[in-house]
């Protein structure tokens, strides 16, 4: 007997009027003459444009990395039995994620008015290292230690709580094996932490890339702001933007497709 | 008499206020079988736990092989040792849990061969080889590519109990291997215990199998709120309990 599955003509009809409306939006969208497409095509691989894109990557892969180690280092303090390094972590992490990373990043871009030289000494020995502050701290260390630094605070509480995800009795069957404190968090509790840390990075990661455009407050050519540069002298607003997003686009794209393959590798097993 | 494999002696725990285990003595001979047996809560688990010194103790002392557990002693005090002598220490000995414990992301036979590489500095290839023997041991040697997912409760443990065999211990500790196992997956488990206590193998198995006890146990002991109540040859102690505590555990399980 032929078995039939029950019918939905309402889900039908209500794809038809989806994709009618779609199709009326692309339609819109690249006849309208405003989006000014040939001008987005001029620019799309402009020399200038790439520099920008070039110099959003940079700062987002270097940020990230930073925020990733920090933020390791942070939450294995947090989580450590000694007090005194888990209310450390405790402090750092409540006041980078309060302070607006835009006032972090004025402030270490005016680092030089509160301390003009920085000098690496032994206390009432011989100086070490000594530069003025303006020299080390270009706009881009300002801008690495803005983005780094908050972003440490907020990748802390993601490892910690991979960390915490995975049961106790396998620190306890690793140690029963005779294996190290380090041996045990490298093999046996990170991998399976990862499971739960990579979503909420592969989150982190994609705000990152947009959120470097605060760079340009402290006169940083990225992405965004390249493109800002180049409409305040054209007038050719809209379609800059376009292109701005257009690579923003392609970025995140390129890295949900890296999220997903990594959640793979450590989703064996699952 | 010789050297017992574990010595224990006025052995304490307590977790906060409440004291687990209030001064246990107990020998176990190299090449037997003791089994543990008691109500839950009577501190049995506890006691393995601080035989690989995965618990710290409040008082007393054990030896494994002769050797004090976990502890230094000088000038009449016990100084605990740092963690990379206990993991030497903890390599010797075999543990096999109730949960299994076996690492998820991992397969059956990376499972077995992770402690020989990273712990024993064993070569891989050796490691592999020895794991494929201990593996074709259990009865698993076509699941070595399993990840522990996909295998059922009893054959999780048969591979824990593979892993723990792989670093050569001379001692392996059961805390209620079977306790999490469906009924009809007790038995695989029970006859790889079996014939591991065939080898020689000297084991401590807290369980609730007194037919497993009865059988392959060497000797038994009865534990009830943190003290050893009874202790005899599983036989006598099964059949003739002496203690009215062994004897109403027993006539609530039997």
């Amino acid at each position: 007997m032929q078995v039939i599955p029950l019918r939905r003509p309402w889900t039908w009809a209500a794809s038809v009027l989806v994709v009618l409306i779609a199709a009326g939006v692309a339609w819109s969208v690249a006849t309208n003459p405003a989006f000014g497409w040939p001008v987005v095509a001029e620019y799309l691989f402009h020399e200038q444009i790439l520099a920008g894109l070039i110099r959003t990557l940079e700062l987002t892969v270097t940020a990230m990395l930073l925020g990733l180690v920090l933020g390791t280092a942070l939450a294995i303090m947090r989580l450590s039995d000694n007090k005194l390094l888990s209310t450390l972590s405790w402090l750092y992490i409540w006041f980078f994620r309060s302070v607006p990373v835009l006032v972090q990043l004025i402030f270490w871009y005016n680092f030089g008015a509160l301390y003009a030289h920085i000098t690496l000494a032994i206390p009432w020995g011989p100086v070490l290292y000594s530069a003025s502050t303006n020299s080390v701290i270009t706009p881009l260390t300002a801008a690495l230690a803005g983005l780094g630094l908050a972003q440490a605070a907020y990748t802390a509480e993601v490892i910690r709580a991979g960390i915490l995800s995975v049961p106790s009795g396998q620190t306890r069957a690793a140690k029963a094996l005779g294996m190290g404190p380090a041996t045990i968090f490298i093999r046996i509790v990170f991998p399976q932490a990862m499971r739960v840390i990579i979503p909420p990075v592969g989150n982190e990661v994609i705000s990152m890339v947009k959120g470097t455009s605060l760079v340009s407050v402290i006169a940083m050519a990225d992405l965004l702001y390249t493109a800002q540069l180049i409409y305040a002298r054209t007038y050719e607003t809209i379609p800059l933007l376009i292109v701005a997003s257009l690579w923003y686009l392609a970025v995140v794209s390129i890295l949900s497709i890296a999220q997903h393959a990594l959640e793979r590798h450590y989703g064996r097993g699952a | 008499m010789t050297e017992p494999m574990v010595r224990i002696r006025g052995l304490r725990k307590s977790f906060g206020t409440k004291e687990v285990l209030c001064g246990i003595d107990m020998d176990v001979q190299a090449g037997s079988v003791m089994c543990i047996i008691g109500p839950s809560g009577s501190g049995k688990s506890t006691l393995l736990s601080c035989i690989n010194h995965l618990e710290r103790i409040d008082g007393g002392r054990m030896w494994v092989g002769g050797e004090l557990v976990g502890y230094r002693e000088r000038a009449g005090k016990l100084y605990e040792l740092p963690e990379r002598k206990v993991a030497k220490m903890r390599a010797r000995i075999g543990m096999v849990f109730q949960q299994f414990n076996l690492f998820p992301h991992m397969t059956a036979l990376q499972n077995i061969i992770e402690a020989p590489i990273r712990v024993k500095r064993q070569p891989p290839a050796e490691a592999r080889a020895k794991a494929m023997v201990l593996l074709e041991r259990v009865g698993l040697a076509d699941r070595a590519a399993a990840f522990p997912s996909q295998l059922s409760g009893g054959q999780q443990q048969r591979v824990a109990i593979a892993r723990a065999l792989a670093m050569e211990p001379q001692l392996m500790l059961f805390d209620e291997p079977t306790s999490a196992l469906d009924p009809e997956l007790v038995g695989e488990v029970l006859a790889v215990m079996r014939d591991l206590a065939a080898t020689g193998m000297t084991m401590m198995v807290v369980t609730h199998e007194l037919s497993f006890a009865r059988e392959v146990g060497d000797d038994l002991v009865f534990m009830a709120d943190g003290l050893i109540m009874e202790r005899g040859s599983p036989r006598t102690v099964l059949a003739n309990p002496r203690e009215p505590r062994t004897r109403e555990f027993l006539s609530r399980v039997l």
